[in-house]
């Protein structure tokens, strides 16, 4: 997305009588400075710095591109809904236990119990829209921090993951759902692919590679693509240009404020606990119809890896400022370093110092921007 | 007579063993200015929080435009237009003027089936609201922890105006306000009251309240000592009511007359 294209709807060039105390600030300046520019020049670097280092590893190529766009799409779905979350003044740290918990749903449902898949995938929904929403109700009745509620329904739903799993099936991992799969009508929107008569056509033209069995490398757009830039979209939308969007930061940067003048708080807060559970669950159901199984283990560290990537897109961390799109060209940062390092041949182990590295950088000149943007002090 | 606005008789209230308020009366007409002025713990927040529904008065009554009315919530008084500018002011200083001056009542477009924020709508009465109080916004996108804390006074008081307020209180609007800040929240203040609007206007400062004043109410310890029109009364005369006279006339003395 351009920044042109995305010029801020609030700033509208009419204005009446200047003061003549307040300085003029130049178009380009006021382009430039924005919650998402310390992601803008971060993804920048990042791009430049494997364009440099990686370019002959075939790490730009169709397949290659393929490779981290699928990696920083996984951390953007279950960025968008942590955003918002965070935004909205909370955590949710358990995203990662959601994401085991809804894939083990959907695999013993369709597998062990014989559903259709698409009520399974429909009843993980339910399931996982329904513990949003008790971590937020919680959140909202005990008063106590975010942090230490989510924390516990970390350990609570894995726990209980690992237990439905074992008791159901004496095992943690439970495949056979690509079969089950077949021929179902939800299950190919989260595990299809589109476009793919596109790509048959640019490999014809010779614009991508081909395998040996004459099919191109790259054989559609996947549907978590798709999902990662539908909620990108949504989500950015539904925070800059809504009503519920204004209640959103409302929420996060002054409660107390905000319920002054009539903004349904807690209303609020518990949507965004339920958006957080939705995002984690598309990102389950996508991953479980991929790999045509479910693992009681799946989406550990995933609450961080959404955090770190909501920050490293400007968002401040006690909340009431950020952006969606900064938050998804965090995950796109992090994606690429962490298959370009792969790509780089770069020991793996140095991943968590990059990552660690540009972490730190982010917070620091993300902190520089939002001073200058809020006058905060 | 003109009805007032507003009026509370005989209010009391008493949080547990403390009484707070021991038999407080006061009116607000259209387009007057009304001053309660009082020293620290006088009683002046806990008297405008019973006029704004905050607190329900131990005692007393309550009448708005000469109905006998209750307030059980905030919103109430809010819906009655009786709009409180508190001195924390309610404004979020992440967030841009306009998506301050409408949270809660943000105006909308359709856009096929979607609703938008109609932000053309927003910016230009945000722009023109502050203009019209005196305050040239560099764009309305700009965030209010940019602004200085007299802009931010007079963005909450245009807000509460704009939203249709008939009784506008503020509490203490200018004590942690510079010279020149002070003067822009006092000319505010001139210009709500000309448009009809009753504004109870809090302070301890005396030369504040004679200013833009046209009725001075002293609380002295949760009792009124009177309320006196402008001309009647003198600077000198509502700085002894409020620190109970005896004391600060002594203190004068001792300190040459310059209290
Ligand atoms: N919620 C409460 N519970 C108990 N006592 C209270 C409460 N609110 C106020 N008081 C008491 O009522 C008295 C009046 O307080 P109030 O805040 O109205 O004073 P004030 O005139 O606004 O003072 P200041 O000029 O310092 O703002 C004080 O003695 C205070 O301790
Ligand atoms: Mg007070």
């Amino acid at each position: 997305m351009s920044v042109e294209a995305d010029r801020n709807p609030e700033s509208s060039p009419q204005q009446a009588a200047r003061d003549e105390r307040v300085r003029e600030i130049s178009p380009v300046r006021k382009a430039l400075i924005r919650p998402e520019l310390g992601a803008i020049c971060g993804t920048i670097l990042v791009f430049v710095f494997f364009l440099a280092v990686a370019r002959d590893s075939g790490m730009f190529s169709a397949d290659g591109a393929l490779n981290w766009t699928v990696v920083s799409a996984q951390f953007a779905v279950l960025a968008v809904g942590a955003c918002l979350l965070m935004i909205a003044g909370e955590f949710d740290l358990s995203v990662g236990s959601m994401i085991g918990f809804s894939g083990i749903v959907i695999a013993i449902t369709s597998v062990t119990w014989g559903w259709p898949v698409w009520a399974g995938i429909l009843t993980a929904f339910a399931l996982a829209l329904a513990l949003g929403w008790l971590n937020g109700y919680l959140v909202i009745r005990t008063g106590l921090p975010s942090f230490i509620v989510t924390l516990a329904f970390l350990y609570i739903l894995r726990g209980l993951t690992i237990f439905a799993s074992i008791a159901t099936t004496r095992k943690t991992i439970i495949g056979g759902v690509r079969e089950a799969a077949e021929g179902d009508w939800l299950a190919p929107l989260f595990g299809g692919k589109i476009l793919n008569g596109l790509f048959v056509t640019l490999a014809d033209w010779g614009w991508i590679g081909k395998l040996r069995n004459g099919n191109p490398v790259v054989d559609g757009i996947p549907m978590l693509v798709v999902w990662a830039l539908v909620l990108i979209v949504a989500g950015h939308l539904l925070l800059t240009r809504t009503r519920f969007g204004n209640w959103i930061f409302a929420s996060g940067g002054d409660a107390q404020a905000a319920r002054y003048v009539g903004v349904p708080v807690n209303r609020v807060k518990i949507a965004m606990f339920m958006l957080t559970a939705f995002c984690a669950t598309v990102f389950a159901t996508c991953q479980v119809i991929e790999f045509g199984s479910a693992a009681a283990d799946r989406g550990l560290l995933k609450e961080f890896e959404a955090i770190i990537s909501v920050v490293i897109g400007g968002a401040l961390l006690t909340g009431g400022y950020g952006s969606v799109i900064g938050a998804a060209l965090g995950a796109l940062i992090f994606g690429v370093v962490q298959q370009g390092l792969f790509f780089a041949g770069v020991e793996s182990s140095l991943f968590r110092v990059f990552l660690g590295v540009i972490l730190l950088m982010a917070v620091i000149l993300n902190t520089y921007i939002r001073r200058m943007i809020t006058g905060e002090r | 007579m003109t009805t007032p606005l507003i009026e509370l008789r005989d209010i009391e209230k008493h949080f547990g063993s403390v009484i707070a308020l021991a038999g407080v009366s006061l009116s607000v007409l259209p387009g007057e200015c009304h001053c309660l002025l009082g020293d620290n713990g006088a009683g002046k927040s806990t008297f405008i929080k019973t006029m704004s529904g905050v607190h329900m008065p131990t005692h007393g009554e309550i009448l708005v435009e000469g109905r006998k009315t209750v307030f059980d919530s905030p919103r109430d008084a809010m819906e009655a237009g009786i709009a409180t500018v508190y001195q924390d002011l309610a404004m979020i200083p992440l967030m841009s003027v306009t998506r301050n001056f409408w949270m809660g009542r943000e105006p909308q477009k359709r856009v096929g089936p979607f609703k938008f924020i109609d932000f053309d709508k927003a910016n230009s009465v945000t722009m023109e609201e502050m203009a019209k109080m005196g305050i040239h916004l560099r764009e309305p996108a700009q965030a209010v922890g940019t602004l200085s804390g007299g802009e931010r006074q007079t963005v909450a008081i245009s807000r509460a105006v704009y939203f249709g307020a008939k009784v506008l209180i503020l509490d203490e609007p200018t004590s942690a306000l510079g010279v020149r800040q002070t003067s822009n929240v006092l000319a505010t203040i001139a210009k709500v009251r000309e448009k009809g609007i009753g504004v109870v206007f809090i302070t301890h400062n005396v030369r504040h309240a004679m200013a833009v004043g046209d009725r001075f109410t002293v609380l002295n310890r949760g009792k009124t000592l009177g309320t006196a029109l402008r001309g009647e009364i003198t600077a000198e005369e509502l700085q002894d009511m409020m620190a109970g006279g005896r004391e600060l006339a002594d203190l004068a003395e001792v300190l040459g007359g310059t209290v």
